[in-house]
């Protein structure tokens, strides 16, 4: 009778493992099946630009969805902003534009970066490493006051600087959109620098000072070049917000200063059909960043990470 | 984690230190003086002949040059470290605090950029004004809805980040496709999504509709649907952010912990209630926060897309305020609604922070 229990005990073991290989086996699907989905949903609507922006009138009507095999892929799109092959050579006065407010948006997303980048370390490191006292306020109380610039929506400022940019004459210009931008990504860069400075060992600086380097000797010469990557990090997340923010540049500048947003925004109303030069557009839009989040995409989880995955 | 104080390498003398305050103090002199005749020079006092105020701003720029400088001369080696957090305090106060300051000025005045009457005081007025607007309570209303859209950002992130966190191949593959939505300038995304993936006749949405069985599909006519459709597209864009910051939580998980319940038997839907989803409750709260606090600023894909149509169905606060400026100039009104909305969103934010901050990781 023993020795029956055994054996019955033994067969639904063995009936228990093929289920459990199933129930395996089947969470591997559904596991594989979502990360599927989504990854469709992710790269479908940039599928569907980039494929848009080589069609023509018919394509589009017709809802052709995959090149070569529902249509024939053509560089209409692309000519009108004269980025096409057979127009790269001529002169384009559309293809000018572009390239002036492209250049604007990298001219503007570098140097509000940059600037952020560097009053930004400057003061992580401050805040990381001295006790400051300026009137009731402490290092905690200026770590926040920096941070909670943070909750101050675009719209707040947009109208007085509307006004202040029109007195300083810096209204449509590259440098009034660079400080802006400098701002609204000052409270994350501080953020990001704060913690990379708390992982670099208070000791390195004590031995730097004890070694006669002044305290910017030793931000220079010792602890920045340990920061890099969080500089990358904090650099890369910086250019993403800026390379895209919309609602400042669409109030406070017109005609010299005009990033690709607002380009790429103004376009939508007037042509609502001409699909293909859009599509080519927001492609030549979104790239860039694309391109970087691809190959930078480690620098930018670290910046987004900062500060959030110690315990 | 502050430095040792080292010994001072000699006391700083008196001279150095009353040359350092007379040079700041010149440096306020002259700063002040630049601001004054801008003043009576805008005033039409006196005829200075300022074309802009630039010259304040430069005097401004000189004056925080020698405030620095001053602070050396006075404070020695605490000086030296005061000029890190200098730069970025100053900018602040200049590019935040003062314009908020100023638009405080002009939220008390009837002021329209395409009258001719120009600015004038108009005390409360533009309160009572907004206190009777209904589309600026719409537009409130609107965004308590987006805001609580956070949370199902918020589930869809959780469950992706699981699946970036379970054992799968090629991890960084698809964490670098889920991520992608994120580089995308939400203009380019009403445009690519919100314009052309949707376009009723022949977007491959509606023809997947149509393919589904519904005849007419519209996506902006309806107001819930156009509302669902803004905020899919605002999630389609943040649910990564919220993403990154969960799997970097899961990741930090201690393994033992789920080992010991797989041990003891617990079933996947016990572990995830009974150990992570508690264990993870301050990464997502802080990811919540944070994400409302970006949500708070949502214009760009409502101003592009719907302009806050049908009906200001979708209208956030922003946009509605983007509107009154760029279709009416009513810069008074407009810095008043703006003024309110800071004053709301600051409260609720200390409120949230407040009832939340104990449960949250360290945010400064």
């Amino acid at each position: 009778m023993a020795a029956e229990a055994t054996a019955s005990s033994l067969a639904s073991a063995d009936s228990g493992a093929s289920a459990r290989r199933t129930k395996w086996l089947l969470g591997r699907i559904g596991i594989y099946a979502a990360l599927v989905f989504w990854a469709f949903v992710s790269l479908f609507p940039v599928y569907w630009t980039i494929t848009t922006s080589m069609k023509v009138a018919r394509n589009v009507q017709q809802g052709a969805l995959i090149p070569f095999v529902d249509y024939q892929p053509n560089w209409l799109g692309w000519r009108s902003l004269g980025l096409s092959p057979d127009t790269i050579g001529n002169v384009s006065t559309v293809r000018e534009e572009f390239l002036n407010r492209f250049l604007n948006s990298v001219y503007t997303a570098f140097g509000a970066s940059a600037l952020a980048v560097l009053l930004g370390a400057l003061a992580a490191y401050g805040l990381s490493r001295y006790q400051y006292k300026f009137l009731w306020m402490r290092n905690q109380d200026l770590g926040f006051f920096f941070l909670s610039q943070l909750i101050l929506p675009p719209v707040v400022l947009a109208l007085p600087f509307l006004v202040l940019y029109r007195e300083l004459a810096l209204l449509d210009s590259t440098i009034g959109l660079i400080l802006l931008y400098t701002l609204t990504v000052l409270p994350i860069v501080i953020w990001i620098m704060k913690d990379q400075f708390d992982t670099i060992p208070v000791e390195l600086d004590e031995a730097a000072q004890v070694d006669g380097l002044g305290p910017w000797g030793t931000f220079f010469r010792i602890i920045l070049p340990m920061a890099l990557p969080g500089m990358v990090a904090a650099f890369i997340l910086s250019l993403i917000l800026c390379w895209n923010e919309y609602f400042f540049a669409a109030l406070l500048t017109s005609t010299n200063a005009k990033t690709l947003p607002v380009m790429v925004a103004s376009q939508t109303g007037s042509q609502g059909i001409n699909w293909w030069s859009m599509a080519a557009l927001s492609t030549a839009a979104i790239a860039p960043l694309v391109i970087v989040g691809v190959l930078l995409e480690r620098f930018i989880i670290r910046g987004l990470t900062a500060g959030s995955v110690k315990g | 984690m502050a430095i040792a104080e080292l010994p001072a390498y000699g006391a700083i003398s008196r001279r150095r230190k009353e040359w350092g305050r007379a040079l700041i103090a010149a440096a306020t002199v002259l700063f002040l003086a630049t601001a004054l005749a801008q003043v009576l020079n805008s005033a039409r006092i006196v005829d200075l002949g300022f074309r802009d105020w630039r010259p304040t701003l430069f005097a401004y720029l000189a004056w925080a040059v020698v405030l620095g400088f001053g602070q050396v001369m006075i404070r020695g080696q605490a000086g030296l470290r005061a000029l890190f957090i200098l730069p970025a305090a100053l900018f602040t106060v200049a590019m935040a605090i003062f314009p908020t300051l100023f638009g405080l000025s002009i939220a008390f005045t009837d002021w329209n950029l395409s009258s001719a009457t120009g600015q004038k005081f108009n005390g409360l007025d533009n309160l009572f004004q907004l206190f009777r607007d209904p589309f600026y309570w719409n537009a409130m209303r609107n965004m308590v809805i987006y805001v609580l859209f956070v949370l199902v950002e918020y589930a869809i992130a959780f469950g992706l980040a699981l699946l970036l966190n379970a054992e799968i191949r090629a991890r960084k593959f698809w964490r670098v496709v889920f991520l992608i939505p994120l580089m995308l300038s939400p203009v380019a995304v009403s445009w690519m999504v919100g314009k052309s993936m949707l376009e009723y006749r022949f977007g491959p949405v509606a023809r997947f509709a149509r393919w589904l069985g519904i005849n007419n599909p519209s996506f902006f006519t309806d107001p819930w649907a156009a509302r669902l459709w803004i905020e899919a597209m605002d999630a389609w864009v943040s649910i990564p952010f919220v993403m990154i910051l969960l799997l970097a939580g899961l990741q930090a998980m201690p393994k033992e912990v789920m080992e010991a319940a797989t041990v003891d038997g617990a079933t996947p839907w016990q572990r995830f209630w009974q150990i992570t989803f508690p264990l993870m409750l301050p990464v997502s709260l802080t990811a919540i926060v944070l994400r409302i606090i970006f949500k708070l600023k949502l214009a760009d894909i409502i101003i592009t897309v719907t302009s806050g149509g049908p009906g200001g169905a979708t209208d956030s606060v922003s946009s509605f305020i983007y509107r009154e400026y760029r279709d009416r100039s009513n810069v008074g009104y407009g810095t008043m609604l703006a003024m309110f909305y800071l004053v709301v969103i600051v409260i609720f934010v200390t409120i949230l922070l407040n009832v939340l901050s104990r449960h949250m990781r360290r945010m400064t």
